[in-house]
């Protein structure tokens, strides 16, 4: 009876003591900590390819593969984005109807400042990106919004782009429960499954990077948006983070949110923050 | 009582003649069931933003076969839609916790 007792006990401190050790860990892996998940995210990507050097990951497929590398070095003597940017620039700088510009609606006149974007609007509660900003600049200046997913939207953030190329990316994330929150729902876009063929962003780009899906190569989920827009060769065109966005779920047979949808504010929210330190690399090219 | 062998076998073929439902050609009725069924899980799926491009163009396809006259054909597209969105909803529910197994920590 004693010895029944005994391990009844012990059995119970046991039991308890596993329960303290465990039950801080539970509440830590809740709590949203955007710091902690940007030094894992980077560190997942540096240490499964410690030969990259850490600012050429924004460059994409072309990080992964050297034979492709030289190509796009080549090509960019030459770059296909070039009638993009001029457009871009030109259109920055012609005046409204009312004879403002977008400078005006921007910090900095909007030069060099693409590394702060996305941000978080406290008056909003909302993540605001480049591409809103600019539509909002327009109607605020009684101009009608361009579309989100190419043409004039990419040209006139592949301008902006390139005056903030090299710059580091720096996302803020204000100690407010909606930026959390939106940090958050972006994570968990990023990593949930959909469409018929059950992918995340993640089955891509952070299970696959550096693999080959059919005939590309994919790119690392880390500074995949320092490059944004581009060109592509498979679209024939230039195109923004919104039409980066619909045609990955697309091209998982989901069909995709409406383009600045909330779902896609917070992903690129997500996916910027954790390559804060990673240089701007955009506009880019691909294949 | 031991049934002879070709008695049992006569006994089956009446029982799969009798039990088995007649096969006929489906009707427009048996098409707008079936597409109802579809078109409200597919409405479900997108309520939860998780809509699958399949489901849609198989709807469509369904409504196609329908337009033509082909019942059978709109009938069985409207399974498979319904189908499809039942597998996105099932997809949409798991993922709300699943997705955490594939983080970065």
């Amino acid at each position: 009876m004693k010895a029944r007792t005994s391990i009844l006990l012990g059995s119970l401190s046991a039991a308890l003591v596993a329960l303290a050790l465990t039950s801080p860990r539970v509440v830590a892996a809740d709590k949203v900590d955007p710091v902690a998940d940007a030094k894992a995210f980077q560190n997942f990507f540096f240490q499964k390819f410690p030969t990259v050097k850490h600012e050429d990951f924004v460059n994409g497929p072309y990080s992964m593969n050297e034979d492709m590398k030289r190509q796009w070095q080549e090509k960019e003597e030459f770059p296909p984005y070039e009638f993009a940017l001029d457009a871009g620039k030109e259109m920055f700088a012609t005046p409204f109807k009312n004879g403002k510009t977008y400078a005006d609606c921007f910090p900095n006149g909007g030069i060099g400042i693409r590394q702060n974007y996305p941000y978080f609007d406290e008056k909003e509660g909302k993540v605001v990106t480049l591409e809103l900003a600019l539509n909002r600049c327009r109607e605020a200046n009684g101009e009608a919004p361009y579309s989100y997913v190419k043409d004039e939207m990419a040209s006139l953030t592949a301008y902006m782009a390139f005056t903030s190329r090299g710059k580091p990316m720096d996302i803020k994330i204000p100690d407010d429960p909606r930026a959390l929150a939106a940090f958050e729902n972006g994570k968990r876009y990023f990593y949930t499954r959909r469409g018929q063929l059950n992918f995340s962003c993640a089955s891509c780009h952070v299970q696959s990077p550096g693999e080959r899906i059919r005939a590309e190569i994919l790119a690392p989920a880390l500074g995949i948006l320092n490059a944004m827009p581009i060109y592509r060769s498979e679209w024939s065109g230039m195109g923004t983070t919104s039409r980066r966005f619909v045609t990955c779920n697309s091209q998982t047979r989901a069909v995709p949110l409406e383009p600045q949808a909330d779902e896609y504010r917070d992903v690129e929210y997500f996916l910027s923050y954790v390559a804060n330190g990673l240089p701007i690399s955009g506009p880019g090219a691909r294949p | 009582m031991k049934l002879s062998l070709p008695f049992a076998r006569l006994l089956a073929l009446l029982l799969t003649l009798g039990l088995a439902p007649a096969a006929r050609a489906a009707d427009e009725a048996d098409y707008k069931a079936a597409f109802a069924a579809a078109e409200a899980a597919s409405k479900e799926a997108a309520g939860m933003r998780n809509q699958w491009t399949v489901t849609v163009s198989t709807l469509a396809a369904a409504k196609k076969a329908a337009d033509g006259g082909d019942f059978d054909r709109a009938v069985a597209a409207a399974r498979e839609a319904e189908a499809l969105a039942k597998a996105s909803i099932f997809q949409a529910i798991s993922e709300k916790e699943a997705w955490k197994a594939m983080e970065i920590r």
